[in-house]
């Protein structure tokens, strides 16, 4: 990347020139992972990055997920900077053990010795049909675990400006990336700017309801937004961006002002991210709020295969609508 | 070291250096064994507490290997790494201290016996996750291989880690990337209770390094100096080839798994058994064989090592506790 202009990318760009652009920065940053090298990448992010970097640096591993993501954790802890790839989070199961009882852990259990500065790059989300071992989205429960960092980046500016700073980030940094937003296209400038990968951010502004969603969920949250509109609803969408450290005061701020809150999450509703939010929301703003806190989840099923079976097991905007309608107080 | 004066002129030069370095394993097994004894009795005491694994009985093994390596080697260890943290220059009174849970603990009491760890001696762990280490350990090598170091990683593990994923897509890593890293599987004959034979379909386990096309070969584990031999070629040939190897030592804790361990598996006659074959008995004899070691330099040894272990535990037991609002401290950098 050469010159410095406003362009329109798509979010799959977006993180492979992030990678490339750290990669020129870093001798130590390296990507690992399977068929990032010479398959390009499951979902074709990392093509081309073989033939510019080599083999040294774009490295194509067995299907060892445990293998490569502990490997990459030695790595980092003797003075490398890898992005481990794990080709979707089903698969991260795999590979559990070492991203939570070690890349979590090693800095506390060695007394503040032992900081891992991993990036672990993982596809995420559902809503192609690939049923229930390839469709799910478990960032909520990565999010449970003290001494992981989860990053959710929705839009083309965060797939491309969270990198940096997460590589930066002297402990471990998970990028949760839905699938189905690699194909969305955004504007942004190729100035190499960074973004802050620690606070949350007010994606639409409004009085009446906060959207509280992450992810894909941005994107039907904002849709929603608009057909709440011409309802005289103004909904104000909160992007989380990040899961841990969850930026309470941004969240706060919003329903505070709002008064309702309407949590969105392609995750199970039992025991998952919204129901700490709604724990959160409800504990600190108890006298604010004009309506109980609404979820909008997976439906609790493992995801079906049959279209129509799993278009109703996702969040749908006509839910979110429909469930902002029913709060006390909306209309008033 | 008055009494070994006699020694030295009966002996020509080399043997004088041979003869010092044969009464240094020696003593490094007396360190760890004094050590895990001490560590026994404190936990009957309650001075100790949580899961403790004990190394008695396995000391070749660790001083042996340790032995071999250099300053920029790391070791990635298991939750039965006392003796390894010791070899490697932790220092006794920062052990005892972390398993007193002090802050002057090797792991600022954090981890306790299980989570030894010391940067400062390249001292990895201290992991309690059966193989959970070996990935580690590669990611380790790898990084020596990529920054173009002649360091490598050396990784403890027991038989039982042998059973596990990690095991073998660590080997098939380390050999397929040609990386830096000594395996070192201490054979002790029992995954927790578990007898090796009723866990294995192959018990030679040489043969499994084979089918990762690497290098490897099996020891006596009782038999320090057998083990720095073949530890010691294993080295060797890593820094050399710049491919990994896997060292079995056939070893034997003498120790219930951990004090918690009940020990019904095993027979109290097949314990005795090995301890015909223990270590530092038959080593020290050896050395009286061999005119290194008579009585008076057998007591001085001891003598030096329980004061090493008696400071080891006034240090432990004179140390602070964490305040409590660092609770959280080091659960991120900053």
């Amino acid at each position: 990347m050469n010159k410095v202009t406003q362009q329109t990318i798509t979010y799959r760009e977006a993180v492979r020139d992030a990678m490339r652009e750290a990669m020129k920065k870093d001798e130590r940053v390296f990507l690992m992972g399977e068929d990032v090298g010479r398959y390009g990448g499951c979902y074709n992010v990392s093509q081309g990055m073989l033939e510019e970097f080599g083999e040294e640096r774009v490295i194509d591993t067995p299907l060892s997920e445990s293998g490569f993501t502990g490997c990459g954790i030695g790595a980092a802890v003797a003075g490398l900077r890898p992005i481990v790839e794990i080709m979707t989070v089903n698969f991260s199961l795999l590979a559990a053990d070492q991203i939570i009882n070690t890349a979590a852990k090693l800095l506390y259990m060695s007394g503040g010795q032992f900081n891992v500065p991993l990036v672990i790059r993982i596809a995420t989300g559902g809503g192609k049909q690939l049923a229930a071992q390839h469709s799910h989205s478990l960032e909520g429960w990565y999010a449970h675990i003290p001494g992981l960092k989860i990053l959710t980046p929705a839009t083309v500016e965060d797939a491309y400006g969270m990198l940096g700073p997460a590589l930066e980030d002297p402990d471990p940094v998970l990028i949760f990336e839905n699938t189905l937003l690699y194909n969305y296209e955004g504007e942004f400038f190729n100035d190499g700017s960074t973004v802050d990968i620690s606070k949350a951010k007010v994606r639409r502004e409004g009085s009446d309801v906060s959207i509280i969603t992450y992810g894909i969920g941005l994107h039907k949250s904002l849709q929603a937004a608009e057909q709440l509109a011409k309802d005289g609803i103004e909904a104000e969408i909160v992007d989380l961006r990040l899961l841990r450290p969850l930026d309470d005061e941004t969240i706060f701020s919003s329903v505070s002002k709002t008064h309702r809150a309407v949590i969105v999450d392609e995750g199970w509703k039992s025991v998952g991210i919204s129901a700490e939010l709604s724990a959160q929301i409800t504990g600190e703003l108890f006298y604010d709020l004009d309506s109980p806190v609404e979820r909008i989840c997976g439906a609790e099923v493992p995801a079906p295969y049959a279209k129509h079976l799993e278009e109703i097991s996702l969040p749908r905007v006509d839910d979110i609508v429909e469930s902002v309608k029913q709060m006390g107080g909306i209309y008033g | 070291m008055a009494t070994k004066k006699k020694t030295q002129k009966k002996e020509p030069k080399e043997g004088t250096a041979e003869s010092k370095k044969k009464l240094h394993l020696l003593h490094q097994m007396m360190r760890i064994r004094q050590m895990e004894e001490k560590a026994y009795e404190l936990y009957t005491q309650e001075k100790i507490r949580g899961f403790l694994h004990l190394y008695d009985g396995e000391e070749a093994v660790a001083v042996g290997v340790i032995e071999n390596l250099e300053k920029e080697d790391s070791i990635v260890g298991t939750y039965r790494e006392h003796g390894h943290a010791l070899i490697r220059g932790v220092s006794m009174e920062r052990i005892m201290a972390e398993l007193f849970g002090k802050a002057e603990g090797c792991s600022g009491g954090r981890g306790g016996s299980m989570h030894l760890y010391d940067k400062e001696t390249n001292f990895y762990g201290g992991s309690a996750i059966v193989a959970n280490g070996l990935p580690m350990a590669a990611g380790v090598a790898f990084a020596y291989k990529r920054q173009k170091k002649d360091a490598i990683a050396c990784c403890f593990f027991g038989e039982g880690a042998v059973d596990e994923g990690e095991f073998h897509e660590s080997m098939n890593l380390a050999s397929l990337w040609d990386l830096p890293v000594l395996f070192v599987c201490e054979n002790n004959l029992y995954s927790m209770g578990m007898p090796f034979e009723l866990a294995e379909a192959e018990t030679d386990l040489v043969t499994k390094a084979k089918a990762y096309k690497m290098e490897g070969s099996s020891v006596d584990g009782m038999d320090v100096l057998a083990v720095q031999k073949a530890s010691k070629k294993a080295v060797n040939y890593i820094r050399k080839n710049k491919k990994p190897y896997f060292l079995e030592c056939k070893t034997y804790r003498y120790r219930a798994h951990s004090m918690f361990d009940p020990e019904r598996y095993r027979d109290k006659s097949e314990v005795e058994e090995w301890e015909e074959r223990d270590p530092i008995e038959t080593f020290s004899e050896k050395l009286r064989n061999e005119k290194i070691l008579n009585d008076a330099d057998w007591k001085k040894l001891n003598d030096e090592v329980a004061e090493e272990v008696q400071a080891a535990v006034q240090f432990a037991e004179e140390g602070t506790e964490e305040p409590l609002e660092n609770l959280t401290k080091y659960v991120y950098s900053d």
